[in-house]
């Protein structure tokens, strides 16, 4: 088995409302070096061991997981616990 | 004219929806559950707003992996009107029918209120009963309408006069002001403003009942001969 790791993030560019208002609380709460915040998803998916994991991985971002349009994605492959 | 009102999981404006074309404008329509749908034999395609799958991972974006995304796909290529309403607009960004995509509303807020467009495109086939930049009364409704695209896609929709409402005065901080925008081929309109709701008098607003009749007219003028 297969621990995968997704990391998705809005693009450069792409505003993040949700980011400032956790920014804003941030430095309300008096942590006043924050100066952005950019909120993102993380994933993990646990597959079956495949020769082609990352491509099968890059067309489910590309498919599903991430909308290239706003959000970039990274990931890792790990072993996983077969259960 | 005979109307698909496609449903899913979470659709909440399908019966809207459905009188708008069946009462309001007084046409054939069908509630469609997605499973079951065969979209073969309708003269255009309505897709509600609503919370299909609970919005789970991006707004429209489960939604626009299921079967009828295929169907919906070959009707439009065939060039079957197809109007994606809110949460339908969301559906039609996700599957890729329409460019560009849903943020957050910049102010983070869900926002259902009447709002003024401005009508930038009248030579479509959803608004040929409106006069050019007329001004129409339409409510909105939603989270994530903060429409967004790269500048080359904006440039091209500007060239392509494919922006057909754009709202007087931005809510949500969509790029341009777009409320609605339509496909190249002219075929496939996806709006965050709810058309459906603005049909009759009593609603506070008949503004969006335009919409409808232009589908009918130029329908008509397809496919009725001495229309």
């Amino acid at each position: 088995m297969k621990l995968v790791k997704v990391h998705i993030t809005l693009k450069e560019g792409v505003l993040d409302p949700q980011g400032k208002a956790v920014q804003g609380s941030l430095n309300t709460l008096g942590y006043n070096k924050v100066k952005e915040v950019r909120v993102g998803k993380f994933m993990e998916l646990t597959m079956e061991d495949d020769a082609n994991v990352e491509e099968q991985i890059e067309e489910m971002c590309n498919q599903l997981l991430a909308n290239p349009v706003i959000e970039n994605y990274e990931y890792t492959v790990e072993e996983g616990v077969t259960q | 004219m005979k109307f698909a009102v496609v449903v899913f999981p979470g659709s909440n404006c399908d019966r809207d929806m459905y009188y708008a074309a069946k009462d309001a404008l007084g046409e054939e329509a069908d509630l469609i559950w997605y499973k079951e749908a065969n979209l073969d034999g309708y003269d255009a395609i309505l897709i509600p707003g609503g919370f299909s799958y609970g919005d789970y991972l991006r707004s429209g974006a489960i939604a626009s992996t299921s079967d009828i995304v295929t169907q919906l796909k070959q009707q439009a290529e065939k060039g079957v009107p197809i109007l994606g309403v809110c949460n339908g607009f969301q559906i039609l960004l996700e599957s890729g029918l329409l460019p560009g995509a849903m943020l957050r509303n910049q102010n983070l807020k869900f926002m259902c209120h009447f709002e003024e467009l401005v009508v930038e495109n009248n030579q479509t086939i959803f608004t040929s009963e409106y006069e050019q930049e007329e001004i129409v009364s339409i409510p909105i409704a939603h989270n994530e309408g903060n429409y967004y695209c790269d500048d080359e896609t904006r440039a091209k929709l500007e060239e392509n006069n494919q922006i057909v409402f754009t709202y007087k005065t931005n809510p949500n901080g969509s790029v341009s002001d777009i409320a609605g925008i339509i496909n190249e081929k002219g075929n496939v309109l996806g709006m965050m403003p709810h058309p459906e709701r603005a049909v009759e008098a009593l609603l506070s607003s008949d503004d969006g009942l335009k919409l409808f009749q232009s589908m009918l007219v130029n329908w008509r003028e397809k496919h009725v001969a001495g229309a």
